[in-house]
């Protein structure tokens, strides 16, 4: 599960760094109105904030695969990684 | 035929040539030569012209193309061979050659090179060297791959720089041996595990440098054949930059070095980092140029209710027309970001001469990070 989460992690910074440039452009092209322009304001903090964290936040993560003698397979921390 | 020992019975030259040629032929015949191919080069016509050496003399020769392509690939240069040939003399020259039918390489180099080049032929023929195939590598993977020795230098660098670059990933490492005899099981079956891994989207098979020999199993027909079959993107980077394998021209991409294949993997998070702070001063500042408007708008059409629709729609245009001017205007952000300011009438022109500066004017002074109220002093 922990995995699965961590596989989507990146393709969310990307997707918030392209919402943002596409948010900046519709504000810059001033082609809504205000009410509008503020909530896109409000999402692109929103998205910068958790773009940033992603940045700053993570960790690269070192991991040996092993298959056992039945051939399953089985990840492992590398020896003298965290 | 007549004596040429007088004057009065002289040979033609072809016919010295002819009787040159028949005393070797039937004096030597069909004979093994041992020596080192000199020179090889093969003609369009599909012959092969040789010269065999040894330390003090050498000869040249031809295999016809009939005998030649039994063969497929000739030596190298400096290959150890014995040739089974007919020594004789090429009449139309007068020049002594060596008519081959066999050339069998003998030395372990002259071997590795042919074997070599029959991989390559056989994997050429089955277009794994064809750039058609090649895939772009994924823009953010998450989650890579790296085939190599688990105790190898090309695994610490491969981590080095991943941890100064892209921190946000996870490196699944199977481990194979890069040289000695298991080494190519080792890289086939890690190869085909990677197919077996959820969430990857990437794979690097990668080893330090070495000496030719401990290169070898980045030249092996299997280990290319499995990683042509890996089903994500795969980067070679196989020794130090002067080498090349065969893995190279198999995988998506080749790097000249461990270090380099990941530098080309991932992105570099300082780069989004900036990338990232250039996107807040544009959303800052455009959020802030569509409430000024708003505003401006709101203020307008309060005033001028009785103005026909028409109007209003032309004039709205020309605000729009004028903040896109305006926007052109500020989009070098960089320039204010190094302290530049941008200087504008309260009508939004900007101001760019002296003269525009009339004393008492009050105007707006634009930086980084938002406007400042400004007025020209009397003089």
């Amino acid at each position: 599960m922990a995995e699965e989460n961590r596989a989507e992690e990146a393709p969310t910074l990307a997707e918030d760094l392209r919402r943002l440039e596409e948010i900046v452009r519709r504000l810059e092209s001033n082609d809504g109105d205000l009410d509008q322009a503020l909530a896109l304001f409000e999402e692109g903090v929103a998205r910068l904030r958790s773009a940033r964290a992603r940045l700053s936040g993570a960790e690269v993560r070192v991991r040996k695969v092993v298959a056992d003698a039945r051939g399953a397979l089985r990840t492992d921390d590398l020896d003298g990684e965290q | 035929m007549t004596s040429p020992l007088t004057t009065d019975t002289p040979w033609s030259v072809t016919q010295v040539a002819r009787m040159a040629r028949r005393y070797i032929e039937a004096g030597l015949g069909m004979i093994w030569i041992r020596g080192e191919i000199a020179e090889i080069k093969i003609y369009q016509s599909g012959h092969w012209y040789f010269t065999l050496k040894d330390a003090e003399c050498q000869i040249r020769g031809v295999m016809w193309k009939s005998d030649a392509q039994r063969f497929g690939l000739p030596p190298a240069v400096g290959a150890q061979v014995f040739v089974f040939a007919k020594p004789t003399i090429w009449e139309e020259r007068g020049e002594f050659r060596l008519s081959a039918t066999e050339m069998l390489v003998t030395d372990r180099l002259g071997l590795e090179h042919l074997e070599l080049q029959k991989i390559k032929a056989a994997l050429e023929k089955d277009g794994l060297f064809d750039p058609a195939r090649k895939r772009a590598l994924p823009e953010w993977p998450s989650c890579i791959a790296v085939v190599t020795s688990l105790d190898g230098a090309a695994l610490r660098d491969i981590i080095t720089v991943a941890r100064k670059r892209w921190r946000s990933l996870e490196i699944r490492v199977i481990g194979a041996k890069v040289q000695g005899a298991e080494a190519e099981l080792e890289m086939v079956r890690a190869l085909k595990l990677v197919n077996r891994l959820e969430g990857v989207s990437l794979c690097i098979v990668a080893r330090g440098g070495g000496g030719k020999e401990d290169l070898a199993v980045f030249n092996s027909e299997k280990v290319c054949r499995a990683l042509a079959q890996v089903k994500v993107p795969t980067i070679s980077a196989v020794g130090h930059e002067t080498d090349v394998s065969f893995t190279d021209f198999v995988a998506d991409c080749r790097a000249p070095t461990p270090s380099a294949a990941i530098e080309m993997a991932v992105p570099d998070s300082a780069e989004l980092i900036d990338r990232v702070n250039h996107l807040a001063v544009r959303l800052a500042n455009a959020v802030g140029q569509g409430t000024r408007l708003a505003a401006e708008r709101l203020e307008r059409s309060g005033d001028r209710l009785h103005t026909a629709v028409t109007n209003l729609l032309e004039r709205r245009q020309r605000q729009v027309d004028r903040l896109g001017a305006q926007l052109d205007a500020l989009s070098p952000l960089k320039v204010l970001e190094r302290g530049f300011a941008l200087p504008r009438a309260e009508d939004g022109r900007v101001l760019r001469r002296a003269t525009e500066f009339t004393p008492g004017l009050s105007f707006r002074l634009r930086v980084i990070d938002g406007e400042v109220p400004a007025r020209v002093e009397e003089n």
